[in-house]
């Protein structure tokens, strides 16, 4: 099912994710959000921006263990706990953020 | 503390025995399958790698089906013995890891 | 906690062997067991940088490396002897030196029998 923005409609997979990443914007962001009943806040607009500079940087959509291990490097030990994000991107942060972002479905995400 | 290692290509054409033999240590147990069974032959380009390994301690096997299938049974080196299925999976239990080299 | 090595022995691209080495590796990493990874033969040229495979339509694998001790994985081995035959240097390879070390056949043989479990790519 597209998604629709702005009367402009955007593909994605069985799951949500976007088909063509280069689509992605903070608006198409922002509607992701919604299908998932998340308003975006500046909390999670850091989240979202850590994850695609990672996919920029290794290609990969980090799955649990290595985004908690990252957030915790840049964002500080606080952010850095699976708790911190549950709360921002229930109920599966990894794979809810990476959506979110416009990544595809983490590699290996349990 | 040792290991089985697998291999599967021919030394004629693949390097696959070579890097096996540069590996294993006394103890070990090598067994050539597949196409990996004319490393047995006495012309094989490893197969003085092979004799010295040997000597120092490595076990050396070949399938036997894949000797016979491939013509190979009296064409053998004296290092090498014959192993059938069921000696594979003594052998892989035996050991306590399998590295296959293809 | 068991210990695995995963043993890459395969170049890129020409077959799908290296990716699904790391693929495994990747998803090894969410069980948290010890994780150790071997570049030897021609698995060291993944390490190789300046790769490119956009127009093969294929990831870029040596992209992946470096996040490896995000995943756990800090035990990251290259064999000599299989850099020296292939004329590689250190500065030839996406990782930082910091990030693996480099043994010889004899240090291959001994980490491998340190292991519970050899995964063979």
């Amino acid at each position: 099912m597209p998604l629709v923005v702005n009367g402009r409609e955007f593909a994605t997979d069985k799951d949500g994710y976007l088909v063509h990443r280069e689509e992605w914007s903070p608006t198409v962001a922002e509607a992701l959000a919604t299908q998932e009943q998340i308003t975006l806040t500046p909390e999670h607009w850091e989240i979202l921006e850590l994850l695609r500079e990672f996919y920029h940087q290794y290609e990969l959509a980090p799955a649990m263990r290595p985004l908690v291990k990252q957030v915790a490097l840049k964002l500080g030990p606080d952010k850095g706990r699976s708790i911190y994000l549950m709360q921002l991107f229930p109920p599966s942060p990894a794979k809810v953020a990476s959506k979110i972002a416009g990544l595809p479905r983490p590699t290996n995400c349990l | 503390m040792s290991t089985l290692h697998t291999v599967n290509k021919s030394p004629f054409s693949h390097s696959t025995l070579a890097s096996c033999l540069s590996i294993c240590q006394p103890g070990d147990a090598l067994l050539l399958i597949e196409d990996g069974v004319y490393g047995a032959l006495a012309s094989s380009p490893q197969a003085e790698q092979l004799r010295a390994v040997h000597a120092k301690g490595v076990r050396v096997y070949a399938l036997e089906p894949d000797i016979e299938a491939r013509g190979l049974v009296g064409r053998r080196l004296d290092e090498v013995e014959l192993s059938d299925y069921a000696g594979f999976v003594r052998l892989s239990s035996e050991l306590r890891c399998v590295q296959s080299w293809y | 906690m068991k210990n695995l090595l995963f043993v890459s022995r395969h170049a890129p691209y020409g077959t799908g062997i290296a990716r699904e080495a790391l693929d495994a590796l990747l998803g090894a990493s969410a069980y948290g067991q010890n994780l150790s990874l071997l570049f030897m033969d021609d698995g060291v040229f993944q390490l190789l940088n300046a790769q490119n495979p956009s127009k093969l339509n294929q990831k870029n694998l040596s992209a992946n490396l470096p996040a490896l001790p995000l995943y756990d994985v800090e035990n990251i081995f290259v064999h000599s002897e299989s850099l020296r035959a292939r004329a590689l240097h250190a500065d030839d390879l996406v990782l930082e030196p910091k990030l693996f070390k480099v043994i010889s056949s004899q240090e291959v043989a001994e980490l491998m029998n340190q292991q519970d479990q050899l995964l063979s790519f």
